[in-house]
């Protein structure tokens, strides 16, 4: 017995001891050298993080210091519970703020884009997108109404003033199935509606809203299981379109956004994910199919004036080989830089690659896991105090 | 009777003839399938296997005071539960870091199949009737088993409660009551009597409510500290279970029936989000159903026979509605189980010293969802094993070849998998160098695969069919020392050095929301498991402190050139072990039990993002019988997590602090 007295004091006394969880620091590592930044200061990198696992984390990259700095957010938010969130799913830098889309934590970061320091969270359950025009966020949902089919539930595209967020008013515009990225063109916003939960019945359409009213003004039809959408210079809507991992391949629409109708398929250009530079649309696409149970990975640049493809290997080093998955691509507005990341296995820490505009590798560092969306940022990020 | 311990004494013979004056004893009571209880429950020493194997029965289980099977096995060594938290969370286990699905899991002999996801919850068995839990590494040490016993990494055995009628009564009656935290409330049922000379029946029914609501805690150093409280994690279920054992001639038999039917409320992880504002309200509904007989028989001088037959069906029902949460997206799914599977084993007596065996089982399974593009698999599976076991002085060897041979169809022709014909061996050696010592050197190899899961190969979206079988290779070598009579002690270590090759890992597609399964991982694994239990008295008391420690290294070799190549596995702790001190009087009995669990990753980047600190819980149980002349009523009181510490099992699912339970039993 008093053996055991000894032992229940010992590990008393052991359980007493457990260290308190420490928050996990950033890292900054040197990746390249300093430069001359220009009006572009850095770029935040936002990771998505595995579902359920809580672990979206964001980075910075500084071009003054040649610094990639990982997981900025939870040393410079200790109070915040949970830190950044579960999957992040879009980060856009606007006025002086960072806004960061948490998917499956439902709502909006919003962030000083100079401190990174949180100061609100706008609520919208299954939030995907933000796009902004003038004093509004506009933000893609699955969330809509649910009607008699549960099964047949449409999205929205919430409208928030940005100007009030401490009382944010949030209005919607129910739109199509699971609706995904978004554009602004002149006074009309267009969504891309997937579908995507109601295998094998796709959503096909992209809906327009007028944003003077916030009303659904047309519905474009244009194909399967769509998600990203990019402007060029002219007017012209990019639509990627996934495919269905079967027998439909992957490839992108043109939408001319004054006629709101298709004038291009391009059916060679399986797409992914796309950004536009100049008249220059960079573009990769990770293609799963089920039925060889093989991905097809691709990148290719379109020149938007003549819709032809300028090349079909951005990078030209040889350093796409060591590229399993790309998830997000970025161009720098002003240098004409290349980012591309790698989310490799998805529970790992994936790589961001920096491309010199001839497609050289410039430099590679280690991010948080499943490296996704880039926001080039013309403040510069102040050090952590 | 003498049939029976004949029987008994050929088995024993075979493989143990130490334990032959425990398994004497145990002849008597007419038993002879719960070769796992005289293993445990009376005394039988562990060591007396030829390969590793740990137990926890009678007494001791009962006075451990936690709910499920899955509670009760963390106390042994090379085991890790993966537990997702509270009475309903899911609870698998893992031996030796080969994964769960390397683990057979048993129910009175009978391997309990999950053709579909290929793992066992082994939070659904409570410990209401259950009367001893075995883990054997590699495979029983007994030749005379279904071939389904040869084909799995490891084995835990669950042996339900028998019925033991003492002359002169009729019938044994059991009537339990559990209440305590998360709203828990726990009737149960046992009820055991003579049919006749040659027949006991029994019968168990139990039911169990939760509200699965605890507080729990998060903090960071100079950071955040909320306290939220788990919701959605309510359990209500019903479990029925009626049993007959007999004996015929010269050899016994034992049919069961089994039913149990839940439902259930999905937590979910536990991220960041407005506290309180989604209600998470996924439920899952399963109602399940298997009826098993075996029959054990000894022919003649130098010949038995043991056959199984099983029928079982599965139903799951999951529900994902966004009417009563915004949050999420409408999922509303059914699956359909079913299986028949039927063995038959020989046992050949060539020499005294030189046994041979043969067994055949063959198992149905089909799986039907309400999927688009289901496909609506039929698998066709046949093991054969023959082995051989030979003992000559203080030697003893086995060794068996194991042929499996899966085939199945689909309704959508050329969907189906490639059919399997394969061959896996094991060896089991033993020595006792010495006569006098207790001493016992052993070592075995074992190499066998686990199939491909129905989900793994044919979910929507999800499977693949060129999946190939994922391999486990073992070697093993250990030993097993006891001393003292009556004071006893008996220590048990083991060396090992496992591989997983081909392991079945899921892979996101073109994005986060589709994966799909490929055999892409390879792991290597090198571990100590160490067990010691003793047993003995003072000052009126029966003690019986038992002690496990694990090492582990388990390491991802999956991708070379990867910076996070060898990495140790996720959920993997280098150093693990448990402290059980037991003890009982007269009238009183009590427990206590620390379960330590070292720190670990969370995913196979070793970096501090993905660390998971150590944690460890105290748990207490007190209880007193009151005798009376025709009846005894048993009250117990139970405090697990006594510290309330806050911790994680599996990241985002956070487990219970301080929880208490109060259980009454009548006993007639």
């Amino acid at each position: 017995m008093k053996r055991l007295f000894l032992l229940l004091a010992g590990t008393a006394l052991l359980a007493a001891c457990r260290e308190e969880e420490e928050i996990i620091p950033s890292t900054g590592t040197v990746v390249t050298p300093g430069e001359n930044a220009g009006p572009i200061a850095g770029f935040f990198l936002l990771n998505e993080g595995n579902m359920g696992s809580n672990k979206a984390t964001l980075d910075y990259f500084d071009y003054e210091t040649g610094v990639y700095t990982k997981n900025i957010y939870a040393e410079r938010n200790p109070g915040v519970v949970k830190e950044l969130g579960d999957v992040g799913n879009d980060i856009q830098v606007y006025g002086s703020k960072l806004y960061i889309v948490v998917n499956c934590s439902h709502f909006v970061e919003v962030m000083d884009a100079r401190t990174a320091k949180h100061i609100t969270q706008l609520s919208i359950p299954n939030c995907r997108y933000i796009v902004f025009k003038d004093r509004h966020a506009y933000i893609s949902s699955y969330a809509g109404p649910v009607k008699i089919d549960p099964n047949a539930r449409l999205g929205y595209v919430a409208r928030v003033d940005t100007a009030d967020l401490a009382r944010p008013a949030i209005d919607t515009c129910v739109v199509g199935y699971q609706p995904e990225e978004m554009v602004i063109v002149g006074d009309k916003l267009y969504v891309a509606n997937s579908g995507g939960y109601r295998v094998p019945d796709y959503d096909r359409t992209v809906s327009v809203i007028d944003l003077a009213s916030f009303k659904v003004i047309q519905t474009i039809t244009v194909g399967i299981n769509l998600h990203r959408l990019e402007v060029d210079n002219r007017g012209y809507i990019y639509v990627s379109s996934r495919g269905d991992y079967y027998g439909t391949p992957s490839k992108t629409y043109v939408i001319d956004s004054r006629t709101d109708k298709v004038v291009d398929e391009l059916p060679l250009l399986p797409n992914s994910n796309m950004t536009l530079r100049g008249d220059s649309l960079y573009v990769y696409s990770t293609e799963w199919s089920y039925i060889t149970h093989r991905w097809s990975i691709s990148y290719a640049i379109l020149n938007t004036l003549t819709r032809k493809v300028v090349t079909r290997s951005f990078i030209k080093d040889g350093t796409e080989k060591q590229i399993r998955v790309p998830y997000g691509i970025a161009v720098h507005p002003v240098t004409g830089e290349i980012l591309v990341t790698d989310a490799k296995d998805y529970v790992t820490p994936g790589t961001i690659y920096c491309f010199t505009p001839d497609g050289k590798k410039k430099w590679s560092e280690v991010t948080g896991d499943i490296p996704a969306h880039v926001a080039f940022t013309r403040e510069k990020l102040e050090p952590k105090k | 009777m003498r049939t029976l311990y004949m029987t008994r004494r050929a088995l024993a013979l075979l493989l143990v003839p130490a334990a032959l004056p425990a398994l004497a004893r145990e002849g008597q009571r007419g038993d002879t399938i719960r070769e796992l209880e005289a293993v445990t429950v009376h005394g039988k020493p562990v060591k007396r296997e030829i390969v590793p194997v740990q137990a926890l029965g009678g007494k001791a289980l009962e006075r451990l005071g936690v709910y499920s099977v899955a509670d009760a096995v963390r106390y042994f060594s090379g085991i890790q539960v993966k537990d997702y938290g509270g009475i309903g969370g899911l609870k698998t286990v893992n031996v030796r870091a080969m994964g769960s699905h390397h683990v057979g899991v048993f129910y009175d002999g009978v391997e309990l199949g999950n053709a579909q996801n290929g793992v066992v919850d082994l939070g659904r068995f409570s410990l209401d009737n259950m009367e001893a839990i075995a883990l054997y590494n590699g495979q029983k040490s007994t030749i005379l088993q279904p071939a389904k016993d040869y084909a799995s990494a490891s084995a835990v055995y669950m042996t339900t409660r028998r019925p033991v009628i003492q002359a002169g009564k009729r019938r044994n009656v059991n009537a339990g009551l559990k209440g305590g935290s998360f709203e828990t409330i726990n009737p149960s049922l046992l009820w055991e009597r003579r049919v006749n000379e040659r027949v006991t029946a029994s019968f168990s029914a139990e039911y169990l409510y939760t509200s699965g609501k605890y507080r729990f805690s998060y903090a960071r150093k100079n950071g955040y500290d909320t306290t939220e409280t788990r919701r959605n994690g309510d359990v209500s279920m019903a479990r029925v279970e009626l049993a007959l054992f007999g004996r015929a001639g010269a050899g016994e038999w034992m049919a069961k029936a089994y039913y149990y039917n839940s439902a259930r409320g999905y937590p979910g992880a536990s991220v960041r989000e407005e506290p309180g504002k989604f209600k998470h309200q996924d439920r899952q509904w399963d109602d399940n159903f298997f009826a098993q007989a075996t029959w054990r028989a000894r022919v003649g001088e130098r010949y038995s026979l043991l056959v199984n037959g099983k029928y079982a069906r599965d139903y799951l029902h999951y529900l994902s509605d966004p009417r009563v949460d915004v949050s999420t997206m409408y999922v509303n799914n059914r699956y359909r189980q079913r299986e028949a599977y039927g063995s038959a084993a020989h046992l050949l007596g060539i020499r005294p010293w030189w046994h041979a065996a043969l067994s055949n089982d063959f198992q149905f399974n089909t799986l039907d969802a309400d999927l688009v593009h289901f496909v609506y698999p039929r698998r066709y599976s046949l093991f054969t094993a023959v082995a051989t076991a030979v003992e000559r002085d203080r030697f003893k060897l086995q060794a068996s070849v194991l042929h499996t041979f899966v085939r199945e169809k689909t309704r959508v022709t050329g969907a189906n998998a490639g059919q399997k014909s394969i061959f896996t061996p094991s060896l089991v050696v033993a020595w006792q160098p010495f006569k006098a010592r207790d001493l016992h050197l052993r070592g075995f190899y074992k190499r066998v695969f686990r199939m491909p899961t129905l989900n793994d190969l044919y979910y929507t979206f999800i499977g693949n069919k060129d999946l190939e079988p994922e391999y486990t290779t073992q070697y093993d070598v250990g030993l097993a020392y006891a001393t003292g009579h009556p004071a006893r002690l008996e220590v048990q270590v083991d060396a090992y050095y496992n591989q997983v090759e081909n392991k079945i890992i899921a892979m996101p597609t073109s994005n986060q929301f589709r994966w799909t399964m490929l055999n892409l991982g390879q792991v290597e694994i090198r571990g100590v498991d160490v067990a010691v239990q003793g047993s003995f008295r003072a000052g009126g008391m029966e003690l019986s402190p038992r002690l496990s420690y694990t090492y582990q290294q388990a390491r991802d070799l999956t991708e070379p050139g990867s910076p996070w190549y060898g990495g140790q596995i996720p959920y993997i702790p280098w150093h693990a072990g448990s402290v059980i001190l037991g003890g009982s009087s007269a009238t009183w009995s009590w427990n206590y039990s620390f379960i330590y669990t070292g720190e670990r990753y969370e995913a196979v980047a070793n970096i501090p993002e993905n660390h998971a600190r150590p944690w460890y819980t105290h748990d207490l149980s007190l209880s007193k019988t009151f005798r009376r002349e025709k009846h005894a009523t048993r009250v117990t009181a139970e405090i697990n997590n006594i510290f309330n510490q806050q911790y994680e099992v599996v990241q985002c699912y956070p487990m219970p602090g301080t929880n208490f339970k109060i259980k009454i039993n009548i006993l007639l």
